[in-house]
Formats: C-alpha cells, structure tokens, sequence
C-alpha cells in the first residue's frame, strides 16, 4: 500500500505518460485544468492542449470535431458539468455518431465537499447509462485509474469517466499481474454470505465493510466494478448464484446508476435481495468531505448494514 | 437606503471585504477573488439602491439580486449579514457541515438569496424570468444581476441576453464583473471575450461603462439607470474590476480564485483592510 492518490491525479499523469505512445492523445478542458489535473498535460504539449473557457457544452462539439478527424479526445471538467451540463451534447453529437470522445468528469459524488450541491453530482452514472452505445466508468485508486485510462485510450468508441476529488487508498496494487479489461470486474475478495458490489472510492469501503463483517461472523465478497456499463454480467449472476444476496455501493444517487444496473440485470434472470447503498434520492450539502459522507451514510458501517439487511432478505 | 452617502458606503465596501476575509480564512474554503472585486457592486445595491426589507425576505415587490457568478457569495453572505437578513455569527459557518450558508447560493436554506446560483451562466436567464414575471404582474420592483467576464463565455448567457431583448426588460440591469481573470488564467489567453460590452450593446442593451471598484462611479452609473427605468432597454453595467481587490497578495493573481489564506497571510489580508483579527 502507498500514500493515499486521488484518481483526478492519477488521472492528470495518466494522460502525460501515454502522450508519446498516444500521438492522436488531445486534451480539453474548460476552465478547470487546475483541479481535474489536466493542468500538467497543458504545460507538457500545449500544442496538444485546448482549454475551451468555461463553456462545457461547446468544448463536447469541439471534441466531437477532433475525432471525427481521426484524433483521441479527452474531455475533462467536473462531473456535474461534463455528464450534467453537456448532456444533450455528449448524446447527439458523440454517442449516436460512435465518435471517440473520452468524457472525463472530475469531482463525482458528495466527496467535492465543501463546494456543496451545485458542484456535487451523483446523477452522473445516470445519465450517461441511459445514452445507448455509452461505456460508463469509476475506477477506484490511482493504480487502476491508470489502467483505465490506457484502456481508453485503446477503445473507439464514446465512454464516459469519473474522477474523485479526495486521496484514496490504492487496494488494486497489490492485485497480481492486475489486467484491467472495460467491462470485467475485480473480485478483491471472496465470501459466502454476501456479496458487495462498488465502485470508485466506495470499493475502499466496502472492504472496511467486508472486515466489520468478517468480526461478526459474516463472509462477504467484494467485487470492483468499475465499469458500469457494459456491466460484467457474469460476474453478477455468479455472486448471485453464490452468495444469494446482493449489496451496491456507489457515490451517487440509488437511482439509475450502478445499484440500479445490477439490479436491472439480476431481476430479469436470477432474482436474489439486492440492496442499493448509496446516496438516497436527495441533494448534497457543503462541508468537510468526510463529514458529508457520514451525514449521507456513505461510510462502510452502513455498507456492513445493508449487506446485514440483504442477508436478512435472502433468509425470510 | 437611498440616502446612504457615499463614504459611508465605502467604508461598508471594507468592512464587507474584511468578512470575505475572516469567513474564507474560517472556513478554509471559498472564493475570495472574484468576492472583492464585486464589493462595490454588491455593496451600492444592497445599501443604497435595492428596494428590499431584511425583516421579510420574501416580500413579493422587493427587488431582486442574482448573483449569476454564485461562487462569490461570501461577498452577498457579509451583505445579508449586516442588512440583517440573519445574526452576523451565522458567516463563521461558511461552508461548514449543517450550514445555511452553503459553498453556492441555496435560495432554501439562506435567507434574503432570491435564487439558488453556483454552475456558472444559468442564474442570467433566471433572472429574465424574475424581469418577465415583474412586467407581466404590472410590479415596479428590478432584477439586479452579477455576471462574471469568464461566465460570458457560456453560451447560454447569450441565450439570455436574447430574451431580455425580446422582452424589453428594462426593468433587468446587469453588471459584468470585469476582472479579465478566471481559473486557468486572463480571459484573454483562455479564451478571449473580444469586446464583451460592445456584445451586449448588439444584443439590445443600454450598456454603461464605469470602473467597478469606484464607489461613485458604481453609484452615479445606478443613479443614471433609474432616470431610463422606463427606457424599453434593458441596462448592462460594465465594470472593469480587479480581482482580489483591497487585498495586496490577491490583487491580480488567478491564484487567489478559490483559496483560503493561511493564518500569516490571512493577518496580513486584515492588517491591510484596517480590521481587527
Ligand atoms: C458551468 C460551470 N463551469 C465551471 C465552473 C467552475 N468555475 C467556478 S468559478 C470559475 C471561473 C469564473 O470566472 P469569472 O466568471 O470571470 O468569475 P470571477 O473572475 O469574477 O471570479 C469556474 C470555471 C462552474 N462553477 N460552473
Ligand atoms: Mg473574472
């Protein structure tokens, strides 16, 4: 384990360290090149840089534009504003002509903190899930953020990722000979009892959760699922076999996003108890980030009570 | 408040920069920049010009303020303050856990904030609403609106500026905070805002150009629109500003966008405002 890494960070690096092996790499930002990391990209190949002001759904057409040239563009700015604000945009002029445009949201999920409701997206997997064609992404720690970033760099095609504000655990370094595949999952840990389902800064805590558990006596697997979308089906419906119960975690709102895909696809070929943990149908608000969260119940304890309340569902 | 002086009011202009000050450096958090350069403005509306009643924050005739670039609400957060609109003790919760003054403006947990702000360009069109509404239900009351040169690059402050054409609202006046910086830069390198006042004057608007951060100017240029209140146009206030003004370290500097300074700097930023720590 090293020090705690935001995925925006490891993100920003990301991008400088594949810029040779990826000539047709161009970035786009809107005026947040500081915060979602981008900013050393821009200072490495400026001429690889185009920092459309603050004008999001502009920068979407623009970068539709350079791929239909041939160019790999990665769109970055918050999450609210890439999923959020260019929503219309990022369908009609990205998705429905399969052009491949990166969209990089920074600053998912309540864990923007202090900037409060505006600033906080939790729709985000939402909203780009029900675009057709549409790969959704949130990886979990630097480490995979970074081979996530590589692998879209090798996909053509439109995909949506997000990034988060806060340092994070790595937990995927220590993973063996670690090949991240868009739509496999990472099962961290296997478990009998349960199985807990996450992405994005959620995967650390559902493996806080998994050693709650573990002191009461509970097993529970632990799957990073960090593509949302296609969703590593298989995956699911062995959890499901296995473990007969189900808990999501994500960063965002219950509904439409990972919760809501997982349960979607269980119901319909293998209906086992699925519990979305999340944040519950309601804003956000300002504050320390760890503060918010445990306001919210995204903490694992709440993981380990859902996960209590889906065993609960599987016994009746 | 009309009558208000003018040194009364500059002194109220500082004592509102040193809140922006003390609520950034408490909470840690915020957007001192772009909050000093708008203390004039915000001050000259909120102490002379607005038509408002602290005592009753809804009043339906009020007049009313939208701060398009919601994140400079610590300077409207010191206004409210001292209007009265809550206790003065509320700003050191800025930001903080359980606030009602959240990092944006929440037209639902903050009294005297007409309509919640923060993702940039979409409190302008809002506004016409609020203007339209005005005409509409035959009230005399304005809609007074704070943009951010940055903000301008968005295209659906253009959308807007097209309707309070349509529309006629001369009952809508408009300040661009001119302060030729936002994030990753000037306006000028990031992505040029080519004749921002000449722009709004194509869309129909009375444009006044005044330096932003002189009292009188911000006051005479108000006096001036009330007298074409009536004029079918609606009015843009151009006013170039500086960003991080009063405060030595932060004038000019992009740097001072969206941080808090540290305790020696923030003793500084208040020595140099004439406040007490
Ligand atoms: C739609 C949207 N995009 C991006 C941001 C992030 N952001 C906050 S302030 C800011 C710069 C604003 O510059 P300007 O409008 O000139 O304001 P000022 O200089 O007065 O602070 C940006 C990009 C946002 N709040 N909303
Ligand atoms: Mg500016």
């Amino acid at each position: 384990m090293t020090d705690k890494i935001a995925t925006r960070v490891a993100y920003g690096n990301a991008l400088v360290e594949f810029a040779e092996t990826y000539p047709e790499l161009v970035v786009l930002d809107a005026d947040l090149a500081g915060a979602t990391k981008t900013q050393t990209f821009m200072d490495t190949y400026p001429e690889r840089f185009f920092d459309m002001g603050i004008s999001e759904n502009n920068m979407m057409g623009v970068a539709a534009g350079l791929a239909a040239c041939g160019l790999k563009p990665f769109a970055t700015t918050f999450a609210m504003f890439a999923a959020g604000r260019s929503w219309e945009q990022v369908r009609n002029s990205i998705a429905y002509p399969h052009l491949n445009v990166k969209i990089v949201g920074s600053h998912g999920g309540l864990s923007v903190g202090e900037d409060g409701a505006t600033h906080q997206c939790i729709e985000d997997f939402a909203l780009m899930r029900a675009i057709p064609d549409m790969t959704v992404l949130c990886p979990c720690d630097a480490h995979e953020m970074r081979l996530a970033t590589e692998a879209l760099l090798n996909y053509d095609g439109p995909a949506y990722m997000r990034l988060g504000r806060l340092a994070v655990e790595n937990v995927t370094d220590s993973v063996e000979n670690y090949k991240f595949e868009l739509g496999k999952s990472l099962q961290l840990r296997d478990g009998e009892d349960v199985t807990i389902i996450a992405n994005g800064m959620m995967v650390q805590m559902a493996l806080k959760a998994a050693d709650l558990l573990k002191e009461q006596g509970v097993s529970a697997r632990v799957i990073n699922m960090h593509t949302i979308k296609p969703l590593d089906e298989e995956a699911v419906l062995k959890a499901a076999k296995e473990t007969g119960c189900i808990v999501t975690s994500e960063e965002a709102n219950i509904l439409g996003g990972l919760g809501a895909a997982v349960s979607e696809y269980i119901s319909g070929i293998y209906p086992v108890p699925v519990i979305r943990h999340g944040v519950r149908d309601e804003f956000g608000r300002s504050g320390k980030a760890p503060l918010v969260l445990e306001a919210y119940g995204l903490t694992p304890e709440m993981i380990a009570e859902s996960a209590k309340e889906s065993i609960q569902l599987k016994a009746d | 408040m009309k009558n208000t002086d003018v040194s009364e009011l500059k002194k109220i202009a500082n004592e509102l920069r040193q809140s922006v000050i003390k609520m950034v450096y408490q909470a840690q958090s915020g957007h001192p920049g772009g909050s000093l350069s708008a203390a004039e403005i915000v001050t000259a509306l909120y102490f002379r010009e607005m038509n408002i009643d602290p005592q009753n924050p809804k009043w339906e005739d009020r007049d009313r303020f939208v701060l398009s670039k919601g994140h400079a609400c610590p300077i409207q957060y010191a206004a409210l303050a001292k209007r009265g609109y809550f206790d003065e003790s509320e700003l050191s919760t800025l930001r903080k856990e359980g606030s009602i003054l959240q990092g944006h403006p929440d037209m639902k947990k903050t009294p005297g904030i007409d309509i919640s702000t923060g993702s940039l360009g979409l409190g302008f069109p809002s506004a016409t609403g609020m203007a339209i509404a005005a005409k509409r239900d035959g009230k005399d009351y304005r809609v007074f609106v704070v943009l951010g040169d940055g903000e301008c690059q968005e295209g659906i402050v253009w959308e807007g500026a097209q309707v309070a054409n349509k529309y006629q609202l001369d009952n809508l006046v408009i300040f661009v905070d001119n302060n030729n910086l936002q994030i990753d830069g000037t306006c000028d390198e990031v992505m040029p805002n080519i004749d921002l006042g000449k722009k709004f004057a194509a869309f129909g608007f009375e444009v006044y150009e005044i330096n932003g951060n002189d009292m009188e100017q911000v006051v005479d240029v108000l006096d001036r629109i009330a007298e074409k209140r009536d004029s079918g146009k609606p009015k843009c206030i151009f006013a170039d500003t500086v960003k991080g003004q009063g405060v030595s370290y932060m004038e000019n500097q992009c740097d001072w966008h969206g941080k808090a300074p540290n305790t020696e700097l923030y003793e500084q930023a208040m020595r140099e405002l004439g406040g007490t720590l």
